[in-house]
């Protein structure tokens, strides 16, 4: 634990050193430009369709960047196309594909415009900026996917290594076997056998590969250099897809009286029947929208008050401010590492706690709560 | 706004990334981590309950040592007991056997001792009488006749003479 706090403790100091290496670079360059925190911070946490690692000043003065071209995968009238990011060229460069040309601007593509110079067909409304250009789907290996991949495979290896050292070793865990197993066994004593009951094991591989789903996301997206940094759990598409899936083992595993209760609410007069069977239906799905709400919000919040301290230097402009910048951003990286267990745990503890619901076994619980009392 | 629209394609790969992983993860790992978890907390449980089970007997066991111990005791006590009666019985036995023994042969002694004193005393009388005889022979020889007459006149006398 001590070696792990040591690593994002270096990995912090890291951080600082290469934002603020990256972000002089920039004002160097632009010293006419005011520094926009709101566009560092929004290209932090939003999706990229390439993964920066650094930029860095060649000896001719020309800022280099360093990233890694992700695949883009578009949809668009029929056709599927293809094609490194790099070919945008960091969304200088229009990219045509057989009949369909493509455009990044702002990390989102848009089929370009061949009337217009730049390919984009930009409107005034209200002050701001309104692209009327089409989107195709896209369906990109982005740098949150490519997170996700790497995080897949890294729990695949992990936890193989860690199944076949259980069959090795059964007595005392050892090593990586020893530091999983409290979380393992947390998981399961504490989060699936007191909410599931009998039904635990049924829907423990759920909620163990959930818990570490969001887990290992949530602590890769503290590191602030390559294998890390990708802002996965601060998304809200991925933890729509996450809540949808808890939405599912719920509504597809809820039995009779989950449904009577949903619906037909036993034990109240009739009238008021129908007006709670409204109020559940909502609840239905609040559920989910809560807890992709949540866990979205959170971990999104951490990034932006890092990310926020870090710009403070730079909009101080004085290196005095830095000290102050790098005590809060420790703190809040401690912060951050208790959320990403925290909201791991509320995640996977919620979704146990609804499935829970749906497939209560009634008479058993009657017959428990008639025990109690 | 950006922020908060999710995009189709990271739902897209999210869904399948985790469906994915759920898959693998569940059989190359969860079942049979669960399963070690499982047998483990089981092979524990099962040595407690054997221990509990050992301990047990072990008091048992104690309890028995100390009931045959017990019982040991009381049987030694017991013998010790009846070797004691035993011996007392036998030394009564002895004594009263002794006396009887003694008064028998005190008893024998006794008529030995009659017996004996009869002989003598009837040896002694009929030395007496031969005695007398041969004196009353030589005293009164030339008085009596017969011998006869000095016999009778001597046995009519000694009838008189009553030892004891």
């Amino acid at each position: 634990m001590i070696r792990f706090l040591a690593l994002i403790a270096a990995g912090v100091f890291l951080t600082i050193n290469l934002y603020a290496g990256v972000h002089t670079n920039a004002s160097h360059d632009e010293e006419e430009k005011d520094f926009d925190v709101n566009e560092l911070i929004m290209h932090h946490i939003k999706d990229a369709h390439e993964w920066h690692i650094l930029d860095y000043k060649k000896s001719d003065g020309t800022i280099k960047s360093v990233s890694i071209p992700l695949p883009i995968i578009v949809y668009y009238k029929g056709k599927i196309d293809i094609f490194l990011s790099s070919e945008f060229e960091h969304g200088h460069k229009i990219v045509t594909k057989g009949n369909n040309s493509y455009i990044l601007h702002h990390e989102k593509i848009y089929i370009a415009d061949p009337e217009s110079e730049t390919g984009l067909k930009i409107e005034e409304k209200d002050g701001e900026h309104v692209i009327l250009n089409e989107k195709p789907l896209d369906f990109s290996i982005t740098k949150n996917v490519f997170a996700m991949f790497i995080v897949a495979i890294l729990m695949i290896f992990i936890f193989t290594k860690v199944a076949r050292s259980y069959q090795k070793n059964p007595g005392r865990p050892r090593g990586l076997q020893a530091f999983l197993e409290p979380l393992i066994v947390f998981v399961r004593d504490d989060i699936a056998y007191p909410n599931l009951g009998s039904k635990a094991n049924k829907f423990l591989p759920y909620l163990l590969t959930v818990f570490f789903f969001i887990l290992f996301n949530n602590l890769l997206g503290i590191v602030p250099f390559f294998p890390g940094g990708a802002n996965v759990t601060g998304n809200i598409a991925v933890t729509m897809t996450l809540a949808t899936f808890t939405f599912l083992a719920i509504n597809l595993n809820g039995n009779k009286h989950y449904w009577q209760h949903n619906f037909w609410m036993p034990g109240v007069p009739v009238f008021v029947r129908p007006i709670l069977a409204v109020v559940e239906l909502m609840g239905m799905f609040v559920k989910p929208i809560a807890l992709t709400i949540r866990l979205f919000a959170n971990i999104t919040a951490g990034h932006i008050i890092i990310l926020s301290l870090v710009s403070l230097i730079f909009i101080f402009k004085s290196l005095t401010m830095s000290p102050v910048s790098v005590i809060f951003v420790l703190f809040m990286n401690c912060m951050e590492l208790l959320v990403a267990f925290l909201q791991a745990y509320i995640f996977t503890i919620l979704s146990a706690l609804f499935i829970g619901i749906a497939v209560e076994d009634h008479e058993h619980h009657e017959a428990h709560e008639h025990v109690s009392h | 706004m950006d922020l908060v629209t999710p995009g189709i394609g990271l739902i897209f790969w999210t869904g399948i990334i985790f469906l994915t992983l759920l898959l693998i993860l569940a059989k190359v790992a969860w079942k049979p981590i669960n399963k070690m978890i499982e047998n483990r907390n089981q092979s524990i449980e099962d040595a407690l309950k054997m221990a509990e089970k050992a301990r047990e007997e072990m008091k048992q066991l104690q309890a028995d040592n100390e009931k045959i111990l017990a019982e040991a005791r009381a049987e030694r006590d017991k013998m010790l007991k009846e070797a004691r009666d035993m011996k007392e019985q036998i030394v009564a036995q002895a004594k009263e056997e002794a006396v009887k023994e003694m008064e028998r042969i005190r008893k024998n002694v006794g008529m030995e001792i009659e017996a004996q004193k009869a002989a003598a005393i009837e040896e002694m009388k009929n030395t007496i009488v031969d005695l007398s005889i041969e004196v009353a022979k030589k005293v009164i020889r030339k008085e009596l006749k017969s011998d006869n007459e000095h016999q009778q006149l001597v046995e009519s006398m000694l009838k008189d003479i009553k030892f004891n």
